[in-house]
């Protein structure tokens, strides 16, 4: 250091290590193994032989999924296949269901299970989030362990149950007030036009955002917490308010992992049967309207399924479970694709 | 140009600990000084209670009087945002923002007070990191590498600058260098001598010949207190308290 000019002073420093700078203090002698016996270290044979059973064994345990979801596929491929040789790709854009005459078509079905999901997940992120927000940087600590369990205790409600709260308050609420005044204010939109069932397209996009805050609000309050405290310092001391805080530090670093948080519960919405099958309206149309009902993949199987008494209608029902299926793995690539964009490059971890 | 500080009776806790008593210091201006102490002593509380940052955690308390230049940072009514954007701090380990490109780094400050004109950006972006020696090595990948793609002692560069880039009047460094290896230290150590034209510059260090080496006045804590406040110089040659001569000779701590 040639700059300082207290470097010549260095030299007056009586810097020594502390055992030799009290005086009286006896030197520990170098270590001697003479005491100890020693031991010739080796691998046992019995545990080259567990080695090999143990990466077997979890090789078993990762191929069987992958098995798993080639048989799920294989299945429904060829139990549905009366219905491919009849429809072929026109059963995912035909928009008639009729089991009298036939003649089938997923459309309506593929379009209910998205957009249902669709309107849950517009609902439900900023609700999840803002409450994981709220517990981990704002809320007093006596509060944050109540509201937590709180917003976990409703994933433990069976989604039954959902749907019969959803019946007995949801529909009457949404027919008396909600939907007449989002027709008043926001008819011009055409998303909320027609007749005011209560019962239909919002109905159950409300009740399926309920239901999957708990999974999207506990991921992303973990994430949250992950995020470094450094990162929170770091802008605090740039004079950042505490919303510019959360913007910057918290939200930015843990974006990766609210996404993962939301393909959670976009799964979750998409698989959905019960509560959606009691407030969608189970009708299959395409409209564009939210009060209008609707239908859903998972809902049309489970009504319908034990009424399929000819085999091309068992097959028409069969090839919806497989494109459920196929609709399940296209959303989830598509956001992990999303995550991939985001991310790349970027980590909050390669900080933590 | 760096301001004075001065403190007056400040006591600290966390909960039901107290770690900083009675401590009164008055800082020149445009100097570097140097805060030495074993570990726990409140030398890094120290001086996060000059910039308010001591209250973040919920279990902080404080009383007494800071003033830094004109602010009297404690006076009801003074706002802790204004108070910490008007005083620089640099952490013990580099903290950039790891998702930002290195010039989003060290425009952060100046964007989040509403600086978004292009060309003062860049022009203020070019001259932190030239002030934090960092300039060269970055100048090719400024928007294209993120802050934590940066080798350990570069990030921590990169920290003082983003720290500089809002112009403060006061520089807190709370053991700049004890996560980096001893080149990038003497570069980060290079840069404090060159920062006190312009800056008041406060330094924790545990690494006496580090305090030795960059800092004018030195203050020695110990549980708490602060035992002794002089020039360096006088410091670690003729200490007045017993105290800090064990100290810094090496008996304890």
């Amino acid at each position: 250091m040639s700059l300082s000019p207290n470097s010549e002073f260095r030299s007056l420093l009586r810097f020594q290590t502390p055992a030799a700078a009290v005086p009286g203090t006896a030197q520990p002698g170098p270590v001697t193994n003479s005491e100890v016996p020693r031991i010739v270290l080796q691998t046992s044979k019995v545990s080259k032989y567990v080695d090999v059973i143990f990466r077997n064994l979890v090789l078993i345990c990762s191929v069987s999924i992958l098995a798993v979801m080639v048989l799920f596929f294989y299945e429904l491929a060829s139990r549905s296949k009366l219905s491919i040789a009849r429809f072929g790709f026109h059963f995912f854009v035909g928009s008639t269901w009729d089991p009298v005459a036939g003649d089938f078509g997923a459309l309506p079905f593929i379009y209910g299970t998205l957009l249902s999901s669709l309107v849950a997940l517009v609902l439900a992120v900023p609700l999840a989030v803002g409450v994981s927000i709220f517990v981990t940087e704002l809320c007093p600590r006596f509060l944050r362990g109540i509201i937590s369990f709180t917003v976990e205790l409703l994933a433990a409600i069976p989604s039954v149950i959902y749907g019969l709260w959803g019946i007995f308050v949801l529909v009457p609420l949404l027919r008396k007030y909600v939907e007449p005044w989002l027709g008043t204010y926001l008819g011009w939109t055409g998303l909320f036009t027609g007749p005011m069932y209560g019962i239909g397209m919002l109905a159950a996009g409300i009740i399926l955002a309920i239901m999957i805050v708990p999974i999207i609000a506990s991921i992303t309050r973990e994430v949250l917490v992950a995020v470094p405290q450094s990162q929170r310092e770091a802008v605090l001391a740039l004079g950042a308010t505490r919303w510019e805080m959360v913007r910057m530090a918290v939200l930015r670093n843990a974006r990766a992992g609210i996404m993962g948080g939301i393909i959670l519960g976009l799964g979750r919405a998409i698989g959905e049967t019960m509560a959606v099958t009691m407030l969608i309206g189970n009708r299959p149309e395409v409209a564009k309207s939210l009060f209008a009902p609707g239908y859903t993949m998972a809902s049309v199987i489970a009504n319908e399924f034990s009424e399929a008494t000819d085999d091309l209608y068992l097959s028409a029902l069969v090839e919806i479970g497989l494109a459920l299926l196929i609709v399940t793995v296209i959303v989830n690539a598509c956001a992990r694709l999303l995550v991939w964009s985001i991310t790349r490059g970027h980590s909050a971890r390669s900080n933590a | 140009m760096g301001v004075g500080i001065e403190v007056k009776d400040l006591n600290a806790w966390f909960g039901k600990a107290q770690i900083l008593k009675e401590i009164n210091i008055k800082v020149d201006p445009n100097a570097v000084t140097a805060v030495i102490g074993p570990s726990g002593c409140g030398k890094s509380t120290f001086i996060r209670c000059l910039n308010r940052m001591h209250e973040t955690n919920p279990d902080a308390r404080l009383t007494g009087s800071v003033q830094v230049g004109d602010i009297d940072v404690y006076k009801p009514g003074t706002d802790a945002v204004d108070v910490r954007r008007r005083i620089g701090m640099v952490f013990q380990k580099p903290n950039p923002f790891p998702t930002m490109s290195i010039y989003d780094n060290v425009a952060a400050g100046l964007r989040l007070n509403g600086y978004n004109k292009r060309h003062d950006l860049d022009a203020s972006v070019e001259h932190s990191l030239k002030m934090a020696a960092l300039w060269d090595e970055v100048k090719d990948v400024l928007k294209k590498k993120s802050g934590s793609s940066l080798s350990g002692g570069q990030q921590q560069r990169l920290c003082i600058a983003r720290a500089l880039a809002v112009q403060p009047e006061l520089l807190l460094m709370d053991e700049p260098a004890s996560a980096l290896d001893p080149i990038s230290t003497g570069k980060i150590e290079e840069l404090i001598f060159q920062l006190k034209t312009q800056y008041t510059v406060v330094i924790v260090t545990h690494n006496m010949q580090q305090a030795a080496r960059v800092a004018d006045f030195t203050g020695f804590f110990l549980m708490g207190k602060l035992i002794e406040f002089d020039k360096t110089e006088k410091i670690f040659t003729t200490p007045s308290d017993k105290r800090t001569e064990d100290y810094i000779t090496g008996r304890f701590g």
